[in-house]
């Protein structure tokens, strides 16, 4: 009987396991799929849900004015999307370069004693982005920067270089530093470690950290909201949110250029991902 | 990992060849100014756009008239105690949910390692969108959720942004579906790890099921799970995205967090300093919580 009532036990996770999968896949997918109902609803502006769960015409519609740019306010699509590649990328590229930098120096050099020094990066925490953004303006005018993607990449680099150099710095515990000395035994400068040794060895994280940045740069939109005044300087996020001032807005362009816009993130983060969850953590609980 | 396993393998090989402690003293130098040479593009970062701005934001918000004006008006002090929710509710449960769900997807069936990236897309999808198609699904009896609430079981669902508490616990649940998948795999990845003999150990000496959770998993977990949650609440403390477009504070202002009360004040008001001032008050609660961080991850240097 023993017997039969562990195999029950088994069925009964196994049921429960089943149950929280699908129940997992509708929380994760719901908001996802209701984009694309609005998207292809082929009714400018409708909204109205009519109790089936697939519109009654849908229509690619909205997805072709938004790329051919054939309405005004999405008629500088195709330049926002490369303002919000340029920021992702510049941001993903500078953080990477920042942080590596600053986490070899304070984890694997002379620099490695000083406790406050390490922590420094953190102290950017006590203020969160958003806090910031009021002298920000002000700060950003007198750097010059006044509706410039610069501003939106330094504000973006600010707040992702700190964390990512906590995560370089767990991974590359994983990196013995004989293996530093002996690459200096050999005549290596700390300039040739850091390239040939450092960099290297720490890809996984790198990866991670670069993934990061760049979601965390194509998740902003406060900063580029308040920073960028001209629609030709303007990006994706903030053309999606200028449909909510607008009397007439069409919600189904505004969904069709938010799944476009999604596009390159979900892309690049699958893509990485493998290296991803290796990344992240596997510093944190080596010992 | 294999590349990970040779260095190591590399590394041991290092430690065996007797110690250079002359010729590093010789170097010391040198290496220092490479040092200081690698700091500089991050210390000018800190400088120029933390150190001077919150400098700055300081000078702003200098004059204690401010804070008069803002515990005298209700609208700040109702503020608080939203921020307070958002921030106390969403970010436990989200990393508690996280946490258990890192444990579920250990689990070795092929359908749960698939559910995983799936349940990633979250994280992968930009604020913006995510939430705009939120506020969408909750806007009414337009709305996906109330469509599917009427078609399902035939209940005519509420107006989720006209009452303070839905409108509220809708910012919470975007807040939890939009970042859960992160510390998700953040705690996933530490749960891969942990080195499967001890496990196996564990097992032997009787700890299995919720007995490993709370002997194995959780000691071992514990710091990582306490950085985390207080790096979240950090950043959660300034979650702005979230409110502005899910609810959009509404009804009337009344579920505004910091953050957006904060920009309500300076751009929609045109009083800047009132609005430096309201989201400064939150730095008596954010200091000691990245003082507390620095000491939690001075402990796990310890540790390892």
């Amino acid at each position: 009987m023993l017997h039969s009532g562990s195999r029950l036990r088994r069925g009964l996770v196994e049921a429960a396991s089943v149950i929280l999968v699908v129940a997992l896949l509708i929380w994760s997918l719901m908001p996802v799929y209701n984009m694309l109902l609005i998207a292809l609803d082929p009714d400018e502006g409708d909204i109205e849900f009519e109790g089936i769960l697939w519109p009654p015409n849908p229509s690619l519609h909205s997805f072709r004015a938004v790329v051919t740019q054939g309405y005004w306010l999405v008629e500088d699509f195709w330049r926002q999307l490369a303002n919000s590649f340029f920021i992702g990328l510049m941001t993903m590229f500078l953080t990477t370069l920042i942080g590596s930098l600053a986490s070899f120096a304070l984890g694997r050099m002379r620099l490695s004693g000083s406790w406050l020094l390490a922590n420094a990066p953190l102290v950017t925490y006590a203020v969160p982005a958003s806090f910031l953004v009021i002298p920000f303006v002000r700060l950003m005018a007198n750097y010059g920067l006044s509706n410039s993607l610069w501003a939106i990449i330094a504000a973006n680099v600010t707040f992702a270089t700190p964390y990512a150099i906590l995560i370089l710095r767990q991974y590359a515990r994983l990196i013995p530093i004989e293996l530093d000395e002996a690459a200096q035994i050999d005549g290596a400068s700390s300039g040739q470690v850091y390239r040939r040794v450092y960099v290297p060895l720490m890809a996984p994280a790198l990866a991670a950290v670069g993934t990061f940045a760049l979601l965390l740069a194509w998740n902003e939109y406060l900063y580029q909201y308040v920073l960028l005044s001209s629609t030709r300087n303007m990006t994706v996020a903030v053309a999606i949110a200028q449909f909510f001032n607008s009397d007439e807005a069409p919600w189904n362009y505004m969904m069709a250029a938010a799944l476009i816009y999604s596009l390159p993130p979900i892309v690049i983060f699958y893509a990485l991902r493998r290296y991803m969850s290796a990344g992240l953590t596997r510093g944190a609980l080596k010992g | 990992m294999s590349s990970v396993r040779q260095v190591l393998a590399a590394g041991l090989d290092a430690l065996n060849r007797p110690r250079r402690s002359a010729w590093r003293r010789n170097r010391h130098g040198s290496e220092l100014a490479w040092a200081i040479a690698f700091v500089v593009p991050y210390a000018a970062v800190f400088f120029a756009f933390v150190v001077y701005p919150v400098a700055y934001a300081l000078w702003m918000a200098r004059d204690p008239a401010l804070y008069r004006d803002l515990i005298a008006s209700p609208l700040y002090a109702q503020t608080v105690i939203n921020t307070a929710l958002f921030v106390g509710l969403g970010v436990n449960v989200k990393m508690f949910l996280a946490l258990m769900l890192s444990g579920f997807f250990m689990r070795r069936r092929w359908w749960v390692k698939a559910t995983l990236p799936v349940f990633m897309l979250p994280w992968a999808l930009p604020a913006i969108p995510a939430f705009v198609s939120f506020h969408w699904m909750l806007i009414g009896e337009e709305g996906l959720v109330d469509g599917l609430l009427s078609a399902l079981f035939g209940i005519q669902g509420p107006l989720w942004f006209n009452d303070r508490g839905l409108a509220l616990g809708s910012n919470i649940v975007a807040y939890i579906w939009k970042w859960m998948p992160f510390w998700t795999l953040t705690f996933y990845a530490a749960r891969t790890a942990i080195p499967h003999e001890i496990y196996e150990a564990a097992a032997v000496d009787g700890a299995t099921g919720s007995r490993r959770f709370t002997h194995v998993v959780l000691p071992l977990l514990g710091n990582l799970y306490l950085v985390c949650t207080l790096l979240s609440t950090l950043w959660t403390i300034g979650d702005f995205t979230t409110v502005s477009l899910v609810s959009e504070g509404a009804p009337a202002y009344s579920t505004d967090v910091l953050a957006t009360l904060g920009f309500h004040y300076a751009f929609d008001a045109a009083q800047p300093s009132l609005g430096v001032a309201a989201v400064m008050s939150a730095l008596p609660v954010l200091i000691p919580i990245v003082i507390i961080l620095m000491c939690a991850l001075q402990t796990r240097e310890v540790q390892l």
